[in-house]
């Protein structure tokens, strides 16, 4: 069944073309990797189904409702949530505490009453944290951090409002090589808990041949291969403008 | 007829004096980034300094008209001693921290300098009338007008003419206006920011000042004067458009307009016609007429 | 009044030393409220024994901490209102009229009818000032502020300038006597502190005033939760009305007078005084500040006039430059906040 349908978005910044005639539709449980050279529309694509850019043309559709007009907010509680490539977090705050946040903005029985430490939010923080092996880190100040926890800690936010449809933006860079197969590992084990469609932003097409159940590669805006890794990467077009095998022109 | 003239040059008057006093605060805050609320209380020492030199000259027996003099060398001392003591030992230390820590920064200057005027000055209010009799009066109908006030006129438009001219003609100018733009690209292209900063300040303060001489004559001189002027200029920088000199002259013209014709028309809102207009500007152009500075709002 | 309780440690094997959470779980309440109850019968008893200067100068430390404590709730969202004094002189106007008019002169009915006027008068604006930070938001709340001033000075039926006089309130149908009035309304001045003290503590540490810090931080990802950052900063600025106004009404209540001043700059900019003074983190932070404001603006007065304000500024600038979390953070462990 059809989770995200996008027909004919367009979108343009001045001369440069972000997406020309994007046409794509997401099954539920798919595990779909975005490639594309930086630049290419993948991360715009993103931002305008999360609604925070407006297509010039065309629609988006989640879960049978037209999101196209909505903001990042009303797509969220329509069971959207995404990541960052740089981890949105709450520096001064610890890590229990930024979950307890997700949870609380997540939560319709937000109020000046309910106490935002009281058992039955803390245990569930608690047990998404322990999914992302991060309970240890529970008390400590996020500031003080590394950037493979932070990174967690972002998407096990992004988690805790139990949604349909997750976004990674890029979820392994900025990370090191041989910390990139543990973490996603601790990902996709985390998401395999539930049936979650997972769109992922990804230049390493070691993890995306590793992950991805699905490749739709981007260039200038455009879909240019969208099929299993083995398919897609073998594309001319990938070839030449993505992973740079086939050298341009 | 003549009530449409006699509100017109009241508020040009008006106006006037708002702009000498605005300018200097909108210039501080487009180099340096600091709403500087102790602006009025540097108002108020270039009037206490106008009063004492003003006091010095007659009592070493200068002409009448060379009182002007002393106001403006009263405006020159208070922003040659002051400069240097805020900028250098207090806001230096706050600088690229947030804006409304340094507006509670310059809050504490404000509360200091209260009270340093009165322990320098006394409480009793002073009374330097002299010069306001120097350019006699003008009689435009039935209404008849005092010389200074013009006078006062004719200062602005020097105050705005020499400040445009010194941002946009001179080479010292044009480093301002980089540094207005972005001090970082600015101090990486090797432009002293520190020392433009320091300029800048300086010339707010003695524009502040220079308000406060030349106002002098027209007010009691005592404590509390500097708290109603703050507030007045921060409405007329604030419609203007933050950092912007033009929009100094026309928030100015404006506010000017806008109390002349309440004060006339409707006295009930003489007080609060300005603060209207700069609630909604705000509400409706948060970033002033001339925008310079993007409004923080979501 | 309210207070930093146990601190919970949370420390399992994390490397770096634990950090408290930024607000206090539920069973923390019961010992709050404990504790809540024993400083007002402390301050009841001690209050009984002061001399009458001093109950006074308490009774006006806690009615204008009351008005921090609104400011307080604003900064955790990460602005700074500048014209509070708004809703001060709301509070205050409301009872003085319902007293000299309207015959109303229930203590206890006149500061309610303060903080729900304050709250109707900013209610509208909340909204609109929603979308606003930083120095725009302390702007349109200054220009807000000032319009009131200039309404109130000229408007002779509100008194004008001079403002007007309220007579002495009486406390559940009973009047008040003579040698025990200043006493009384101490004792109701502290126990409304008390009362908002706690309120204020439970809703720091709730589900909404945690998404407050939030907003301070990051509100992007607030959106991206699904957090409403606009709601949450037009309720936090709803309750700081509800609280100015009832310090503003308890101000009347005990000085027997009320003027437009009540709404000028320099009165909002002395509760912003005391907010950055006292800090986030505790609440009864905001009473201590406002008890040493009074303090300092009373024995300057008495012993060196004319600096009072010299020694405001001075402390303005050490607490910015040593305790930027206020002096809350001398006894608050470190926490997120």
């Amino acid at each position: 069944m059809t989770l995200l349908l996008a027909a004919g978005v367009h979108k343009r910044f001045g001369a440069v073309v972000a997406a020309a005639d994007i046409t794509i539709a997401i099954a539920a449980g798919e595990r779909v990797s975005l490639i594309g050279s930086n630049g290419a529309g993948k991360t715009t694509f993103v931002n305008m189904i999360t609604g925070y850019l407006k297509p010039d043309a065309g629609r988006i559709a989640f879960d049978g409702r037209d999101v196209t007009p909505l903001d990042p907010r009303a797509v969220t509680r329509l069971g959207v949530a995404r990541s960052f490539q740089i981890p949105q977090l709450y520096g001064d705050l610890s890590v229990l505490d930024n979950m307890l946040v997700a949870n609380a903005c997540h939560d319709q029985r937000l109020s000046f009453w309910l106490p935002a430490h009281r058992s039955d939010a803390v245990e569930r923080a608690e047990r998404l944290l322990e999914r992302f092996r991060l309970a240890e880190h529970r008390a400590r100040r996020v500031a003080e951090l590394p950037g493979g926890v932070r990174k967690l800690l972002d998407i096990a936010m992004a988690l805790t409002g139990a949604p349909k449809l997750l976004l990674l933006d890029e979820p392994t860079s900025g990370v090191s090589a041989q910390e990139k197969f543990p973490m996603m590992d601790t990902i996709m084990t985390a998401l395999g808990h539930e049936a979650m469609t997972v769109l992922f932003v990804e230049h390493d097409m070691d993890i995306v041949e590793r992950y991805a159940s699905r490749v739709v590669a981007f260039y200038a805006g455009r879909i240019v291969a969208d099929g299993t890794p083995e398919e897609a990467l073998a594309t001319d077009d990938v070839r030449r403008y993505v992973t740079g095998e086939l050298l341009a022109g | 007829m003549n009530a449409v003239v006699t509100i017109l040059i009241d508020g040009l008057t008006y106006a006037s004096w708002l702009f000498i006093v605005a300018v200097g605060l909108t210039l501080v805050f487009g180099v340096l980034k600091i709403l500087n609320i102790a602006h009025g209380s540097f108002y108020a020492l270039g009037a206490y300094a106008a009063a004492s030199f003003v006091g010095w000259a007659a009592t070493l027996k200068w002409a009448p008209g060379f009182s002007i003099v002393a106001m403006l060398l009263a405006a020159v001392a208070v922003a040659a001693v002051m400069a240097p003591l805020t900028e250098r030992g207090l806001l230096r230390f706050f600088y690229g921290r947030d804006e409304v820590l340094l507006v509670l920064v310059t809050y504490a200057m404000f509360l200091i300098l209260e009270d340093v005027t009165k322990l320098v000055w006394g409480t009793n209010p002073y009374f330097v009338s002299e010069p306001y009799g120097l350019f006699g009066n003008l009689h435009v109908g039935v209404q008849t007008w005092v010389g200074y006030d013009f006078a006062l006129v004719a200062l602005a438009v020097v105050v705005g003419g020499a400040v445009w001219w010194g941002l946009n003609r001179t080479r010292q100018g044009k480093i301002t206006l980089a540094v207005i733009h972005s001090a970082e690209i600015a101090s990486s292209m090797g432009v002293n920011v520190s020392r433009v900063y320091m300029a800048a300040f300086s010339i707010g303060i003695f524009l502040a000042a220079l308000g406060g001489a030349f106002t002098a004559p027209m007010i009691s001189v005592q404590p509390g004067v500097s708290v109603g002027v703050i507030v007045v200029s921060f409405a007329v920088v604030i419609i203007g458009g933050l950092g912007s000199i033009e929009g100094a002259a026309v928030g100015a013209l404006i506010v000017g307009l806008a109390r002349s014709l309440a004060v006339h028309v409707a006295p009930v809102a003489e007080l609060f016609s300005i603060y209207i207009v700069m609630a909604v500007v705000l509400m409706f152009r948060p970033e002033g007429l001339f925008q310079r500075t993007q409004a923080r709002k979501i | 009044m309210s207070a930093s309780t146990e601190d919970l440690a949370i420390g399992t094997a994390a490397a770096g030393p634990p950090v408290p959470p930024a607000v206090r779980r539920a069973p923390g309440r019961a010992g709050m409220l404990a504790l809540a109850l024993g400083a007002f019968a402390v301050l009841a008893a001690a209050g009984w024994v002061f001399p009458r200067w001093l109950t006074f100068l308490l009774t006006m430390a806690a009615a204008n901490g009351l008005v921090s404590l609104g400011i307080v709730g604003l900064m955790r969202g990460g602005v700074v209102p500048f014209g509070q004094g708004m809703v001060f002189a709301a509070g205050g106007y409301a009872a003085a009229l319902l007293y000299n008019k309207l015959g109303v002169t229930d203590a206890v009915g006149l500061t309610l009818a303060g903080g729900v006027a304050a709250l109707l008068v900013a209610a509208p604006f909340a909204p609109l000032l929603s979308r606003y930070r930083g120095i725009f938001f302390a702007m349109l709340t200054l220009a807000l502020s000032m319009v009131t001033y200039g309404l109130l000075m000229k408007l002779d039926t509100l008194g004008g300038s001079d403002g007007f006089n309220v007579g002495r309130p009486t406390l559940f149908g009973q009047k008040l006597p003579d040698d025990r009035v200043g006493y009384i309304l101490y004792l109701l001045t502290t126990a409304v502190a008390t009362l908002a003290a706690v309120a204020m503590r439970i809703a720091f540490d709730s589900t909404r005033g945690l998404v407050t810090l939030a907003v301070r931080e990051n509100e992007l990802r607030v959106e991206y939760l699904g957090g409403s950052v606009r709601r949450a900063m037009a309720m936090n600025f709803v309750i700081a009305a509800f609280c100015g106004g009832l310090g503003g009404a308890l101000v009347v209540l005990s000085l027997g007078h009320i003027e437009p001043n009540f709404s000028y700059w320099t009165t909002s900019g002395e509760f912003v005084f005391v907010a950055i003074l006292a800090g986030w983190q505790s609440v009864a932070a905001v009473f201590v500040a406002s008890t040493v404001l009074e303090i300092v603006r009373s024995f300057s007065s008495a012993y060196f006039p004319n600096t009072w304000q010299l020694a405001l500024g001075l402390f303005l600038l050490f607490v910015i430059r040593f305790l930027p979390r206020g002096i809350g953070s001398l006894w608050t462990k470190r926490a997120g906040h």
